[in-house]
């Protein structure tokens, strides 16, 4: 076991597919800066809102006024020295810790591929991607040809997981045997050319589609990784992103996926790909090229760093592979107190619509008024708060104390919330007597949610 | 092994042309039995509701500026009645066109220059006073429309002689009645645009507006239609009087608070405009055609579920009947037995949970206007 373990460690590989993977992903997340920018949701997501809601234990982060528009500039900068290797180490540190600081300002805009992202940019920060191609390389003037056969089967591993999760938590009722919420969303596509009228209305081809999207992302890993169905499981990975990009709003991140599968393949296709981006830079008038240096063997690990990455690795794919099973220490429906929902891969799973007001108390007078949510949160963050509990929870306080601020005296701060999941009638989802501004934001299970009264069978 | 990809790719594609090719076939070969046609939904809206509604509001609104120009002309007794009930017809079928906050009445601000209440009055005193104002401003979105029209008739005065006197020979007699002229000059002109623009380029625009995006004709008015019920009718008529928001009732902010005997009338009729819109029936007549009602069956139909539209309907009934045992002036229902008032209120509420919650998920309408990406 030992030996094995040592020989793996040992074993070294082609370093192109990892040097273009990492071309493509700063390239890519370059992009989706741009767009996030240009589309003007920096100001409409960080700095048009009175109040943003955090992530437990990360209250700290806030957005920082116009000084967001600079770390939006300093994350975009990071993934293009990431593109070019310039720096590499540096550069991949300064775009996790930039992309990450984004996220975690207001969780309204969790999505699963902004978490993929950062925690795989975390990744990436121990992975020898600049070893040849890069800035760093024609610096230092060495290129070196080879790179541990680990590090790229770390980015391997982790696309395996976010793909076979993602097909894992397909396997519920819901999604197999009522076909929702796809019997929701389809059909309100009405409006695209060709399919919105004809297979989007058809009840068979939301099964279909179920249950194709489960087998896709449970076997798409294993296609990847053998040679033989590699070619037919990349034009898959094709198909379906481009498929989903059109029915649903993802922005960038079918792209991201269809470019980073490229890394299963063979190097022969990565040096092509190296050999016609260098010719383009002759075309373009770049002089310099790393064509020209004389290529030395394995990217030597040095250090601390040749027992400390297999262990930091190690450490990060135990957590992968448990954190999404964190469900499991809480009781009721997962998709309905949403208690360890996210970081989990739970992609496109649950259509949740709720409407949440609150009344604010005074405890010794009874008197009491309901909230105009309007006056504090966008249409987005009512929209998100209304069926998460963890939101209902710090916008309760927030409101305690705004009106305590205001010189109401015995704040009691109680939810009325309406929440519908999947196509089933709403109902009450929280205790309407719990005074919300009691309860502690914890990991424990928050008693106040209602039962759901149904039963979702499945992973 | 080569051999086989390709044949496996060469199957993926002709499975992709097929689906393609099939689904053209469908495209042009009619339009499919299990198919809702919004078109159709948006056509009843714009031809038998909203642009009769419109039209209506327009001729009422003639009457009420006639009347206006009549009573300021030479102000008695019988040009104040007169002037009265134009203005509470035209306010009546106001009731009618207040959700339709789209296209140019929404480029105009149009809902917030004809019915925003309370009426400031220390604004339209100032203004009468100053006698230079320009009524499209924002700062005078509180001191025009219905609510400053019904200051002007039922409210400078306690008594009808009182009123009259005002306008006959107060200081400000001339400054008045140009007032109450401009203001029904600028309800009829903004109406008109309004107007003129659904019978002219916007009804074509919107019937063809199909698209289930932020800016399709039927999120829009969706959105429109709720919001209208949830703010317009809900809080502004019944929640925000009987003190829901705030810690104490305010019966000042009933609508028509001057002539309040008219606030339940008006209420209830915009509870029958809320149901008849819903339920697409056609202004002013008994046809019914095309509306949530049917896009909510159809939608069960493919997604299961128990009779929304039945629901939504039942509840809107609910709400009607505890509506009806209030007094016809709603203000003075807040200061005698306000639990009558919360009771309307809690049955409008459940019908918002109804919309927001139910009906917005089996219609899949995003009911927020940031297209920040989904997951």
């Amino acid at each position: 076991m030992q030996a094995n373990l040592n020989t793996y460690l040992q074993r070294t590989t082609d370093a192109a597919p990892l040097v273009v993977f990492r071309v493509f992903f700063g390239i890519m997340m370059l992009l989706s800066i741009i767009r996030f920018w240009s589309n003007g949701w920096i100001e409409k997501l960080y700095l048009e809102p009175k109040f943003h809601f955090s992530y437990y234990g990360f209250e700290w982060v806030k957005p920082l006024g116009n000084a967001t528009y600079i770390l939006f500039a300093v994350c975009g900068v990071a993934a293009l020295m990431v593109a070019l290797g310039y720096r590499y180490r540096l550069s991949i540190a300064l775009f996790f810790l930039s992309f990450t600081y984004i996220e975690l300002m207001d969780k309204t805009t969790y999505l699963n591929h902004y978490y993929f992202i950062s925690i795989l940019s975390f990744l990436m920060i121990f992975l020898p991607a600049n070893a040849r191609f890069s800035l760093d390389a024609l610096r230092k003037g060495r290129a070196y040809m080879e790179v541990p056969a680990w590090a790229i089967d770390a980015v391997k591993l982790m696309l395996g997981i976010v793909y076979f999760y993602a097909g894992l938590a397909k396997i519920n009722s819901d999604w197999l045997f009522r076909a929702m919420p796809l019997k929701i969303w389809l059909p309100s596509r009405f409006d695209l050319p060709l399919l919105g009228n004809t297979f989007m209305q058809q009840e068979w081809f939301h099964y279909a589609m179920s249950w194709a999207g489960m087998v896709y992302d449970l076997s798409i890993p294993f296609l990847l990784l053998y040679k033989q169905t590699r070619l037919l499981a990349f034009a898959l990975v094709v198909f379906f992103h481009v498929f989903t990009r059109v029915l649903f709003p993802i922005g960038m991140f079918p792209y991201i996926m269809i470019v980073s599968a490229l890394i299963f393949f063979d190097a022969g296709l990565h040096h092509k790909i190296i050999s016609r981006i260098r010719h383009a830079g002759r075309i373009a008038g770049i002089g310099k090229s790393t064509a020209n240096l004389e290529p030395f063997g394995v990217y030597p690990i040095k250090g601390w760093q040749r027992k400390g990455i297999p262990v930091i690795l190690t450490l990060f794919f135990t957590l992968q592979l448990v954190v999404p099973f964190r469900y499991l220490a809480y009781p009721g429906e997962l998709f309905w107190t949403e208690e360890g929902f996210r970081f989990s891969w739970r992609v496109m799973l649950i259509d949740k619509v709720g409407y949440t007001t609150f009344t604010i108390v005074n405890g010794e007078t009874g008197e009491a008024f309901e909230v105009d949510n309007t006056d504090f949160l966008t249409s987005f963050q009512e929209k998100q708060m209304s069926f998460q509990p963890d939101f209902i929870l710090e916008y309760a306080h927030f409101l305690g104390d705004h009106f305590s601020a205001q010189g109401h005296e015995h704040v009691q701060v109680f939810a009325k919330s309406y929440v519908a999941l999947n196509g089933r009638t709403g109902k009450p989802y929280v205790d309407e007597k719990t005074d919300l501004y009691r309860e502690k934001e914890s990991f424990k299970h928050k008693t106040w949610i209602l039962p759901f009264k149904d039963d979702i069978k499945g992973l | 092994m080569i051999r086989f990809v390709n044949r496996s790719l060469a199957c993926l594609c002709a499975v992709v042309l097929f689906t393609a090719c099939s689904s053209s076939d469908n495209g042009n070969g009619g339009t499919p039995q299990d198919q809702f046609d919004r078109q159709a939904m948006l056509t009843n809206w714009a031809d038998n509701i909203i642009i009769p509604a419109l039209a209506d509001l327009e001729s009422k609104l003639a009457v009420l500026d006639d009347a206006a120009n009549s009573f300021a002309g030479s102000p008695d007794q019988a040009g104040l009645d007169q002037l009265r009930s134009a203005w509470l017809d035209a306010y009546a079928t106001w009731q009618y066109a207040e959700m339709f906050n789209i296209g140019k009445a929404e480029e105009l601000q149009y809902n917030f220059q004809m019915n925003v209440y309370p009426v400031s009055t220390t604004d339209v005193m100032n203004n009468i006073a100053s006698g230079t104002y320009d009524l499209s401003s924002v700062n005078n979105q509180d001191a025009v429309g219905f609510p400053a029209v019904d200051y002007l008739i039922h409210g400078i005065g306690v008594t009808d002689a009182e009123i009259i006197d005002q306008y006959v020979s107060s200081a400000d007699a001339a400054g008045y009645k140009t007032y109450l002229t401009d203001l029904t000059a600028r309800m009829v002109a903004l109406t008109g645009e309004v107007a003129g623009d659904w019978s002219t380029s916007y009804r074509d625009q919107f019937v063809n507006n199909t698209a289930n995006t932020a800016t399709g004709a039927v999120n829009k008015l969706t959105n429109d239609f709720i919001f209208y019920y949830e703010k317009g009718l809900r809080a502004n008529k019944i929640g925000i009087p009987a003190g829901v928001f705030s810690t104490q009732p305010l019966p000042d902010r009933v609508e028509a608070y001057y002539g309040s005997v008219y606030s339940k009338m008006l209420a209830m009729t915009a509870l029958n405009a809320v149901q008849d819109f819903f339920n697409g029936k056609a202004y002013g007549g008994s046809s019914v055609g095309v509306s949530f009602d049917d896009y909510l069956d159809y939608l069960e139909s493919i997604q299961g579920g128990d009779g929304l539209a039945g629901s939504i309907n039942g509840q809107f009934n609910s709400a009607r009947s505890q509506m009806e045992m209030l007094g016809d002036d709603l203000s003075q229902q807040v200061t005698t037995d306000n639990a009558a008032m919360t009771r309307t209120y809690d049955e409008l509420q459940k019908a918002v949970v109804l919309l927001k919650v139910d009906m917005v998920q089996k219609m899949n309408i995003t009911i927020d206007y940031v297209d920040a990406d989904g997951d």
